[in-house]
């Protein structure tokens, strides 16, 4: 679509450009600060320039977790960006199916970070949880707090959980924004099932899955409350993804200098691959229409 | 056959979705000592004390309407922003559109945890520490990037036509925007609206960092209770179960204009 020239337009942008950089500008200037200062308490610190930032480079132990984070998401937009899709598509389009479907897919959605830990520490409880229990009747022996296997298998599933709603919930959405037209073009075609999924409906999905898949990358890699909860980072370091190394640096230990040049490596690694993936599917959009 | 497949595969994912949240539901109507004495798959003797606590005890209360109070703000606030910001972004070409957009969605990739103190200290500087309306502007920061976003996306969607037929029809900008346009992306609306308050309900770095006693959030005050007294795991499954209540009610809604979309909303 071609858009109108105008640089008016930003009068309509001010608004949001003032609410967002009030609460962006100054706490990122003021983590800039920490991270080339070593700050011993209120009003004493030392410029050390870039130190935190090779010392945070050189950690060993915040590679693991980057490691162990990449793993994550990957495996995260590999399982939910396809099911949530699948479910979109297995949703029907009118009537009371469709209130009951979108009401209980977005329950998880609703329920606080924390509490998600909470709910599946209680269900995967090998004396009391449905799932522990069942699993141990099977004959399986499964224990997320000591083996990582488990630990990795419990968060997954949970992840699975909480999030394929949301891919689903933005399929949906643009699933029924595709006019009635393009459907019955396809039917007097002829087309398949799958080419009408291939050529009509992906395509016309593709802003609301590029948002999808944004935000599931950008909310995996800073996953922090429901592993926190549910494994603690454990067993060992098994799940010890990069939010949970950077609390226990910056807030346990308070260093806030070291904790600060973390900070602001993790925002970039995630800004650098967010630019990547906003880019390339963007790219492919517009190579398909 | 085909279209039969699919209901059995949702109905079995939706059924297994339910699993969890039918444990906490049973979780809540026991007692604690109940609970760590025995595995059951239903309640045997069904209580209500969990819930009476809640809803007797202010401290507890107070919490969910904080919650529900700071959430409002912050949905009012990121749609009555987003709505033009987004149409600006699908409708015109201006100067540094491009990194504008691409910059509000970097305010969602941040690791929060650094970052509480800065925020503890800018809006305890400005006099605003423990007030709902602290909790709905710094949720801004993740939520209004994403209503641009969303509402960007659905706005495309309209061809321009319309509004140039408007224009010439002589319907003022603001009156359009409001009695032509915003009703032609309702789906759209609601979705936003969803995710607004979705994101801002279940968020708590910010919000507990942020309040003390006044504005403290439902999920900052069941993690106060989680280390004061062990897991009440009764208590604690009511506790959430009441968290979905007001989500449920949001999205109940919201589902229409979900399900209705651009096809059928347009004149």
């Amino acid at each position: 679509m071609e858009k109108w020239e105008d640089n008016r337009a930003w009068f309509l942008v001010l608004p949001v450009f003032v609410i967002v950089a009030f609460s962006a500008i100054i706490p990122l200037m003021t983590v800039v600060n920490y991270s080339i200062q070593d700050i011993f308490g209120p009003g004493q610190s030392v410029f050390v320039g870039i130190e935190w930032f090779e010392e945070m480079l050189a950690n060993k132990r915040l590679h693991d977790a980057l490691w162990r984070q990449f793993l994550f998401s990957g495996l995260v937009l590999l399982i939910e960006m396809p099911l949530g899709i699948l479910l979109a598509l297995a949703m029907p389009k009118r009537g009371w199916g469709v209130s009951v479907c979108l009401v209980t897919i977005s329950l998880p959605l609703l329920i606080p970070w924390n509490t998600i830990g909470t709910i599946w520490i209680i269900f995967t409880r090998p004396d009391i949880g449905l799932f522990g229990v069942a699993i141990n009747n099977l004959g399986v022996a499964f224990d997320h707090t000591a083996r990582p296997l488990d630990a990795w298998i419990t968060l997954m599933l949970m992840e699975v959980w909480h999030w394929t709603p949301l891919v689903t919930l933005l399929a949906y959405a643009g699933l029924r924004a595709i006019p009635e037209a393009y459907y019955q073009a396809a039917k007097i075609d002829g087309a398949s099932a799958w080419s009408t999924f291939w050529y009509i409906q992906l395509p016309k999905m593709r802003g609301v899955l590029t948002i999808a898949f944004l935000l599931r990358f950008m909310d995996s890699f800073l996953i922090y409350a429901e592993p926190f909860v549910l494994t603690g980072g454990g067993p060992g370091n098994s799940t010890t993804f990069l939010s949970i190394y950077l609390v226990k640096i910056a807030l346990l230990q308070f260093d806030l200098g070291p904790g600060g040049a973390f900070s602001l490596i993790y925002f970039i690694i995630v800004l650098l691959f967010s630019y990547i993936f906003y880019q390339v599917l963007q790219s492919v959009g517009r190579g398909e229409k | 056959m085909k279209v039969k497949k699919r209901t059995i595969g949702l109905t079995i994912y939706l059924g297994l979705l339910l699993l969890p949240v039918y444990w906490m539901l049973n979780m809540s109507l026991r007692t604690n000592a109940d609970i760590l004495g025995y595995f059951a798959l239903y309640p045997k003797d069904i209580t209500f004390v969990n819930y009476m606590k809640i809803f007797t005890d202010a401290s507890w209360y107070s919490g969910y309407i904080n919650s529900i109070i700071y959430v409002s703000i912050n949905m009012v606030i990121s749609l009555a922003t987003a709505l033009p910001a987004a149409y600006a972004f699908s409708r015109y070409r201006f100067l540094g559109d491009k990194h504008m957009f691409f910059w509000l969605l970097t305010n969602r990739m941040a690791p929060v945890a650094v970052f509480a103190l800065p925020f503890f200290q800018l809006y305890s500087s400005i006099g605003l520490l423990d007030t709902h309306i602290a909790v709905a502007l710094a949720h801004c920061l993740f939520n209004v990037p994403l209503a641009v976003w969303i509402l960007e996306g659905f706005m495309s969607g309209i061809p321009k036509e319309i509004d140039e037929t408007a224009f010439i029809d002589g319907y003022s900008f603001p009156r359009f925007f409001i009695t032509i346009f915003i009703p032609l992306i309702r789906a759209g609306v609601g979705v936003t609206a969803f995710f607004c308050f979705m994101f801002s309900w279940v968020e708590l770095l910010i919000a507990r960092t942020l309040t003390v006693t006044n504005a403290k959030p439902i999920g900052a005050i069941m993690t106060r209770t989680i280390s004061a007294t062990g897991l009440d795991y009764g208590l604690l499954a009511a506790a959430g179960m009441l968290t979905i209540v007001p989500g449920m009610i949001v999205i109940w809604f919201a589902r229409n204009h979900m399900a209705k979309g651009f096809a059928l909303g347009r004149v």
